[in-house]
């Protein structure tokens, strides 16, 4: 089993679009989980999921093995996420979908106020994406932050530093509107 | 910015914020989409894309001073 794993990554490194697709099939739902968490629109995580794939598979000889694939693979997801989040203004439309649904809402909290809430996520949308997306996986999704670096391409201290920077603006925006969290 | 200050924040941003967790299961087959993908093309940079990197590469070769400030815009 180890050994057929480790053919197929051979065999993909030297291009074969077969051991492609088989990657492809094995992948594809953690890629697009990963992106969905990242840009919260399905139809956009689609989309990136293939320009994800396309990417790979463009690189498929600078691929090394010996450090798997998924890894690999989250990182160019993450990179095809944060180039989409740059080449457009997604604030309007995404924290739209970013706000909490209303039944889940009354369920945290039922005192907590709809508009410190929609203040809070069109500050956030305000945010560069490099900070932005930091700050979705580590502190909205949660997820370790060295899983959080590795999709990065950067360090853990850096993760802490953008999260720490992505908190600060978010704290003097809300103050600008006179929240104060 | 204190620690408790910062929990707070970080607090009201994942009420504000839904977390999506495992999201919703990705159930359309894009293998056929990813493989017309690969069939086009790659099409070609225009040519004011490399206008623009010339003038980024004699930007920088006058003023390196600015390559920082512009990596960290990128």
């Amino acid at each position: 089993m180890r050994k057929e794993a480790s053919d197929v990554l051979d065999a993909f490194r030297q291009g074969d679009v077969d051991a492609f697709e088989t990657l492809f099939r094995q992948h594809q739902r953690a890629v697009f989980g990963w992106i969905f968490r990242i840009v919260r629109n399905a139809a956009t995580a689609d989309e990136l999921t293939v320009e994800t794939f396309w990417r790979i598979y463009r690189a498929h000889a600078r691929f090394e093995p010996s450090r798997g694939f998924e890894g690999w693979a989250r990182r160019v997801a993450t990179h095809a996420a944060l180039d989409w989040m740059k080449s457009r203004r997604v604030e309007r439309e995404q924290t739209t979908e970013l706000l909490a649904d209303p039944q889940s809402a009354i369920a945290m909290d039922a005192a907590f106020s709809a508009e410190i809430r929609q203040k809070t996520a069109l500050a956030f949308g305000r945010l560069p994406p490099k900070l932005r997306i930091a700050a979705v996986l580590a502190v909205i999704e949660e997820q370790p932050q060295k899983d959080v670096a590795d999709a990065l391409g950067i360090s853990v201290g850096a993760v802490k530093l953008r999260v720490y920077r992505a908190l600060r603006m978010l704290r003097k925006d809300l103050e600008r509107q006179g929240i104060r969290p | 910015m204190t620690e408790q200050e910062d929990d707070r924040l970080k607090k009201l941003l994942r009420e504000a914020l839904r977390p999506i967790g495992g999201g919703p299961e990705q159930d359309r087959d894009l293998w056929p989409e990813l493989l017309h993908r690969l069939d086009e093309r790659p099409a070609a940079a225009p040519w004011f894309d490399w206008a623009l990197l010339a003038g980024l590469i004699g930007l920088a070769a006058l003023f390196p001073t600015a390559i920082p400030v512009f990596l960290y815009y990128l």
